[in-house]
């Protein structure tokens, strides 16, 4: 597997591949902790925000929103404690790269959060990862124990009348838990079902608190904007998608990895077929599922040829986007069918049975496909499932059902031959 | 509408004791101290319930009724209250589990490159069926969704270690190895 930067310089990357690289000592040799230096040594709360709107920062992991506009959010003249979370919690179907910033740079997590806490005035912040990264738990432990050694975390960090502190905290398996308020309901001990929104987290967030929930990723990206200034961030990628951007590749390509690239890389196509090494055993390319399971598959005649821009703007307009960045890559032999069933059965399984049209609807769906799977499919089961994501997509209360109907829209629309085939015994009624 | 305030039968609190018929887990000091040192970290002790579970699980084997009663005296909660969220979470054992946990990864970019070979590797060489537990305790085997470990495909995670890139001769190894 390959961790690399392409079209750019390593930025989050930086330092994954330094001998020691998880070491305080490493970290600081390589610019870590100059940042937060810069920060308390003249910067004001505001002008940490303004920098990361300049950057064009946007939320690292999946919904995209900006990172300052976020952070402008939080109430200054609350009373209450505000607190910074950090969503560590990567369950994203073909995402992975939070992982490898935790494993291998895990101070530049704990340098993003420090400068996110000063610049909402956080006393108390917490890193949700999780429960099966276990081993990353134990390693930001220690990056913790280091950099409060150091001086780096607790009270008058480096010697400035700003103190807080970062803990770990420990999911459990539950992919809904990714969702920002589900994390805080389950950072406060209960279930992990989400919450109604407004009021927004930056309002009422962890215990009735003002509280921001960023990505790894996003934290990561910080203390970069910090040292070369929002606007310079931003000119690493466009106008509307500021810096660059991890996408976790899987599937059948060459060389699987994390790869960096700038906001705005041109294009697809190159992407698979160079940087990625091109398709395994030298099979045709069928299909992509860019942003993490959740987003629209694409066709290969979409990539192919289409010269399709890697940022926000560019995969909607190629008909999908960039979600997660969990880049997957399905060969000649991928049934899509059998694809979306098996992301459809992840729904079903990873439902928190809060609401309705995603309890029951996901539990439905995984029906039809079973049915159809076992020869027994009915001429009205493909329009049956469109009326299911019909009825899930919008009306569910947090975006989980949203993310399962997606999947099953797009590839019956893209892919109706693998569908027919299913049904061709008794009719299968897709126009 | 009558002007006459309905009458509303009161319900009683759910706060009376429920019964497991068991007397609360006991741990050793030093546990004691690790628990105090996650309800450090939380203004609100009800915060540190996953962590509290994942020590009780280590120590207990699973989730027991004891293992309930001492954490619902620990944070202070009713036992339904530890029960609600020992149900939602799939990594909270409420009933035995095998000394290893096999737990293979079956999503997408596993299934595509050979998940369902792992799982009926395993699933042969251990002599029991995905969801079966030998019968010597010592293994479990599940199929899981993601584990963050796409580019790696296909993997398996035992207890709290990954394995990754797999192949028979792989699996032969990290099972063989186990103490």
């Amino acid at each position: 597997m390959r961790i690399e930067a392409i079209g750019c310089e390593p930025l989050q990357l930086r330092r994954v591949h330094l001998e020691n690289s998880r070491s305080l000592d490493v970290y600081r040799r390589n610019g870590g902790y100059e940042a937060v230096k810069k920060v308390l040594d003249g910067m004001s709360p505001d002008d940490v925000i303004n920098e990361v709107k300049k950057s064009a920062l946007r939320g690292r992991g999946g919904a995209g929103f900006p990172t300052g506009m976020k952070w402008g959010f939080v109430p200054k003249d609350s009373p209450k404690p505000k607190y910074v979370v950090c969503n560590a919690d990567e369950s994203e179907p073909g995402t992975f790269k939070d992982r490898y910033l935790m494993e291998r740079d895990p101070h530049l997590l704990i340098e993003g959060m420090l400068i996110a806490a000063y610049a909402l005035s956080a006393k108390t912040n917490y890193i949700y990862t999780r429960g099966e990264y276990r081993y990353l738990i134990d390693i930001m432990d220690l990056a913790l124990d280091e950099a409060r050694a150091a001086g780096l975390l607790g009270n008058r960090i480096l010697g400035s009348d700003f103190s807080c502190e970062i803990y770990t905290h420990t999911g459990a398996g539950a992919y809904i838990c990714g969702e920002e308020t589900a994390l805080l309901s389950s950072l406060e001990g209960l279930r992990g079902h989400p919450r109604m929104k407004p009021p927004f987290p930056a309002v009422s967030g962890l215990y009735a608190s003002p509280t921001v929930v960023n990505n790894v990723e996003t934290l990561t990206a910080v203390p970069d904007i910090i040292k070369m200034g929002g606007e310079a961030y931003q000119k690493l990628g466009t106008e509307k998608s500021g810096g660059t951007k991890l996408w976790s590749v899987s599937g059948h390509v060459v060389h699987p990895g994390v790869y960096e690239l700038p906001m705005g890389y041109d294009d697809m196509e190159k992407f698979i077929f160079e940087d990625c090494g091109g398709m395994l055993d030298g099979k045709q390319l069928k299909a992509v599922i860019p942003g993490g399971s959740s987003v629209y598959i694409m066709r290969a005649d979409q990539i192919v040829g289409k010269d399709v821009r890697m940022d926000y703007e560019g995969l909607v307009a190629a008909g999908s986007s960039v979600g997660s960045g969990g880049f997957i890559v399905m060969d000649e032999t991928v049934d899509i069918f059998e694809s979306t069933k098996n992301l459809t059965e992840f729904y079903k399984h990873e439902s928190c049975g809060w609401c309705t049209p995603c309890r029951e609807g996901t539990d439905w769906l995984v029906k039809v496909f079973k049915r159809i799977d076992s020869g027994d499919g009915r001429p009205e089961d493909a329009q049956l499932m469109l009326d299911l994501c019909d009825n899930i997509e919008g009306k569910s209360f947090c975006p989980l059902g949203d993310a399962a109907s997606w999947p099953i829209q797009s590839a019956i629309k893209r892919f109706p031959e693998d569908f027919r085939r299913r049904l061709a015994k008794n009719g299968d009624g897709i126009s | 509408m009558s002007s006459q305030p309905t009458q509303i039968t009161r319900i009683g609190p759910l706060s009376q004791p429920v019964s497991l018929g068991v007397e609360p887990a006991t741990f050793s000091s030093m546990v004691e101290a690790e628990i105090d040192s996650h309800l450090a970290k939380y203004p609100v002790a009800r915060s540190a319930i996953l962590p509290l579970m994942f020590i009780v699980q280590r120590e207990r084997g699973y989730l027991d009724p004891a293992g309930v009663l001492y954490l619902a005296n620990r944070l202070k909660v009713r036992v339904t209250d530890i029960w609600e969220v020992a149900t939602f979470y799939s990594m909270i054992h409420t009933s035995p589990i095998g000394k290893y946990h096999i737990q293979v990864c079956r999503t997408l970019s596993c299934k595509i490159r050979g998940a369902g070979q792992v799982t009926e590797y395993c699933s042969n060489k251990l002599g029991i069926k995905v969801g079966e537990t030998t019968a010597d305790g010592r293994f479990t085997l599940s199929e899981v969704e993601c584990l963050g470990s796409c580019g790696t495909a296909p993997m398996l995670q035992i207890n709290f270690d990954y394995h990754e890139n797999l192949t028979p001769e792989k699996i032969d190894q990290v099972l063989n190895a186990l103490p």
